[in-house]
Order: C-alpha cells, then sequence, then structure tokens
C-alpha cells in the first residue's frame, strides 16, 4: 500500500523545525507503524539524508519509550494502542498522514519526533514511591489488601509514563499521569503511610515543571494507550486537598518513646 | 526539594492556590455556588408567567430582605471575581504550558462546551454587567420605573435587539454549565464509577433546563406570549 507521510523534521532543541513530505510505496499491511518508519529510515540512508529520530524501545506496547501524533492524536486512531503496536492495516492505501511530536513546553523537543520527558522522571522522584527497603519476597498473605482496592491499583499501575496524556490534553496537563502514580500506591497499605506527603510533593513538582491544569475534559483518559482512568485525577485532587488542610509538622523533638 | 513546611492558615492556603489543583477546587466551589444561584434566578424569574403582581410581589420581597440581600451579593461577588482570577490565571498557564500549538489536533473525547468555556465565560461576564445595569439599576433600559419589575422585563425585552443578546448570552451559559456543572463535582475529588454517570446526565438536564427557561422569557416578550 501506499502512504504519504508528512513529518516534522527538527535539527534540535534550539533550531526551527518544519513539516517534510514523504512518499513511502511499498507499505505491508502487517508492518507496524515503527516499522514503517524503519523501511523509511534505510531509503534516507541509502539516500544520504538524516533519518527519521523517533524514539521506541520494547516494540511491544509496555515501555512507554514510543508516541508521537499521528493526525492529532498521540499513538494515532486506534483506542488501547501505543504506536509500535499499531499496524498499516488500519489505514488505507493511499492515506496522508501528519506526524509531529508532543507538544508541551515541559516536553522540549530532542529531534523531530523525539521529546524529552525527564519532567515525568523528576515527578516521580519528588513523591512517586514508598520508602521501604526491598528485600526477599515477603509472605504473600501478611498483609492483606482489599480486592477492589488491589484492582484499582493495579489498572493505574497500567500506566507506562509514555506521555501521551499531556499531549492529547489541550491544557497539556500531567494530571492524569500524576493521578495514576498517586492512585497506584496511594490505594494500598504500603502506600499508606506517605499518601498525604506523596499527593503534596507531586503536585508541586508537576505544577514546578511547568504542565498545564486539568479542565476534565477527558481527552487524556480517551487516548490512554493503558486505558488509565480521570477517576484518578479525582483522587488526586482529594488527597491534595485533604494533605494540604490536614497537614501537621514532623515533630522536631520526641516521637522516639 | 526538601520537606514542605506549612506554618499557619495563610501559609497553607497560599500553597493551596498556588497549586494547578487549588485553583481548580476554588473555580469548582465558586462555580458550585454560582450554579445555584443561576437556578434560584432562574425559578424567581419564571414566575412572570403568573403575572405582573405576582412577580413585582417577589421582587418586593427580597428587596425587602436588606441586609440579607447585600449579603447574598457580596457572597455572589466574591465567587464571581474567584471564578475569574482563578480562570485567568489557569488560561494563563495554559498558554505557557503549550507555546507551540499543533499544526493538526483532533479531539476524541473534548466537548465543544469543555473547549470554549474560557470564551463562554467572559462573554457571560459581560451579558451580566449589561443585565445588572439593564433591569437592576436602570441605566441601560430605555424606559426604567423603579420596583415595576414586570413593567421592565416587558419593555427591555421589546426591544429585538436586547432580547438576541440575552438569548445568545444564555444559550452560552447554558453551554457553559454543560461541562461545568459535572467539571465541580470531578474537581473536588468527587468521582465513582456508580453516580458520575448519572451526575454527568444531571448537568446535562440542568444546562437544557437553565438554557430552555432563561431563553424562553425574552422569546415569549418578542412572541407577545407575555404581554
Amino acid at each position: 500500500m501506499k502512504i504519504i507521510l508528512n513529518i516534522w523534521r527538527q535539527k534540535n532543541a534550539s533550531s526551527p523545525g518544519r513539516m517534510v513530505r514523504y512518499e513511502l510505496d511499498n507499505v505491508n499491511e502487517h508492518m507496524s507503524f515503527l516499522e514503517m518508519l524503519d523501511v523509511l529510515n534505510e531509503e534516507l540512508t541509502r539516500k544520504g539524508e538524516d533519518p527519521v529520530a523517533f524514539e521506541h524501545d520494547c516494540r511491544e506496547g509496555i515501555c512507554g519509550c514510543c508516541g508521537f501524533m499521528i493526525n492529532g492524536i498521540p499513538h494515532g486512531p486506534e483506542r488501547g494502542t501505543t504506536v509500535c503496536q499499531l499496524h498499516m492495516r488500519h489505514f488505507q492505501d493511499g492515506d496522508e498522514l501528519w506526524l509531529e511530536p508532543f507538544r508541551a513546553k515541559a516536553f522540549p523537543i530532542i529531534k523531530d519526533l523525539m521529546v524529552d520527558r525527564s519532567a515525568f522522571d523528576r515527578i516521580i522522584s519528588a513523591g512517586g514511591y514508598i520508602s521501604i527497603n526491598t528485600g526477599s519476597a515477603p509472605e504473600a498473605n501478611s498483609i492483606p489488601v482489599k480486592k477492589q482496592c488491589a484492582d484499582r491499583a493495579m489498572d493505574a499501575a497500567a500506566c507506562i509514563g509514555c506521555g501521551a496524556c499531556v499531549a492529547a490534553c489541550p491544557n497539556a496537563s500531567a494530571s492524569l499521569f500524576v493521578s495514576a502514580k498517586i492512585a497506584h500506591l496511594g490505594l494500598l497499605p504500603q502506600g499508606e503511610p506517605e499518601r498525604d506527603r506523596r499527593a503534596l510533593r507531586m503536585v508541586l513538582k508537576m505544577t514546578e515543571e511547568g504542565f498545564g491544569y486539568c479542565t476534565n475534559t477527558g481527552e487524556c483518559e480517551a487516548i490512554c494507550p493503558k486505558g488509565v482512568k480521570i477517576e484518578n485525577i479525582a483522587m488526586m485532587h482529594r488527597d491534595f486537598t485533604r494533605a494540604v488542610a490536614l497537614f501537621r509538622e514532623e515533630a522536631k523533638v520526641g516521637g522516639t518513646g | 526539594m526538601g520537606t514542605i513546611a506549612l506554618n499557619g492558615g495563610l501559609e497553607k492556603t497560599a500553597f493551596f492556590y498556588q497549586s494547578v489543583v487549588g485553583k481548580k477546587v476554588v473555580m469548582a466551589v465558586t462555580g458550585c455556588v454560582l450554579c445555584l444561584f443561576v437556578l434560584g434566578h432562574m425559578l424567581g424569574n419564571l414566575q412572570i408567567y403568573q403575572g405582573p403582581e405576582k412577580l413585582n410581589r417577589y421582587a418586593e420581597f427580597l428587596q425587602g430582605l436588606g441586609a440579607g440581600l447585600w449579603a447574598v451579593r457580596l457572597v455572589l461577588l466574591a465567587c464571581v471575581g474567584l471564578h475569574i482570577l482563578s480562570a485567568y490565571q489557569l488560561w494563563r498557564l495554559k498558554l505557557s504550558a503549550r507555546p507551540t500549538p499543533y499544526l493538526k489536533k483532533s479531539y476524541v473525547a473534548t466537548s465543544y462546551a469543555a473547549r470554549t468555556m474560557i470564551w463562554s465565560g467572559p462573554i457571560v461576564l459581560a451579558f451580566i454587567i449589561y443585565h445588572l445595569l439593564h433591569f437592576t439599576t436602570g441605566q441601560a433600559h430605555p424606559d426604567f420605573r423603579r420596583g415595576d419589575v414586570y413593567h421592565n422585563v416587558i419593555a427591555g425585552f421589546s426591544n429585538p435587539a436586547a432580547s438576541l443578546f440575552y438569548i445568545a448570552a444564555n444559550i452560552l451559559l447554558a453551554i457553559h454549565l454543560y461541562h461545568g456543572a459535572w467539571s465541580m463535582f470531578q474537581s473536588v475529588g468527587i468521582n465513582h464509577p456508580r453516580y458520575t454517570p448519572w451526575l454527568k446526565r444531571l448537568a446535562k438536564a440542568y444546562a437544557w433546563v437553565i438554557g430552555i427557561g432563561n431563553v424562553s422569557i425574552p422569546l415569549a416578550v418578542l412572541t407577545g406570549v407575555v404581554k
């Protein structure tokens, strides 16, 4: 099949970018979207041109590396999939596609379709963890977890941190990503002790990194390749509000028994 | 990043408001108050269909509240102020959060109402100012008679331009509520798979009721149903 691609080419963060048109004549419908770009890049390399830079790693839809806009939708037109798991059979012969990087101030462009998402790492460093030393696997039933909480925590933990939520959001908000981690850990007994502190620090960091705010449009939930729900965002708002209202200093003296 | 220290109520409030979450909570709470006001205001106004005496008596009753009326007005004014302030600051943040717009952007789930909150809001504000000058203080009214609300409404809406502006603004208000009346629950953290679908339906029904109720009055005057 024939596919026409308009791809955003940008040398580096400081140089201006532009759309460049490419035509591919022999696209196999069984190729993944990234395999099609591999074919394009081989062709460009043969011609001595600079290949299109895009991020990828596992190509199984679980690592969160890949992702760019296809016709204005992160990860393309199919729901519940990353771009590496999107196959060309979902497109028509002769389709013209526009490929753009995720756009947000907090996601500066590295090159072409690649963006720097280390803002996510810094948000996780701020509070997306539990302070328990890992060791050998604990006895499975030593900490009981309510089934509903385990289910919701697992669904939130499915977030792969690809950044599509930020890209899709009309306000470039990172609320879905941040709330997924807050819900994932906050719903479990292991995460409960640091729940307030986590909400305070992660929301503060998210604001500092220059992400926008949530207007409850539901766009992120609709395009999330892992189906993370905006119910988590409500939990983040609740946790943050409660954490501020009930904030208490840690005792400087005492508390040692 | 060190530990967060929040001493005292003022520091807490500032910390809360500075965050993207805090501003949305302020937006939601003030929005909720305004939502309830809009309903009460509409129900009061619909008494126009019960004739001049009923409506004018209701206006007299409201005026008779004296200090109470002013207390309500001040609360509403504070809510409007905070709603606008947080909206303005969040809008500025939105502009800075995505400095380079997409060349092509498609929306999968975002409603028209949700995307146009920032436009429906200011237009409704302009309308409210006109509305106050028109029916409350009278400066923008051609034949204002203090205390005779029924006459003021009929005379005011006999001008098709004024009526059309009322109709357009109230459609925008309904669109604003179509998104806002559900969004406020989500912003304060109320979301449950069992209740959220109903809250969304309730918000849409609410927007329709407010829209139809408010638009019906200028329409009824223009078409001569109410004279």
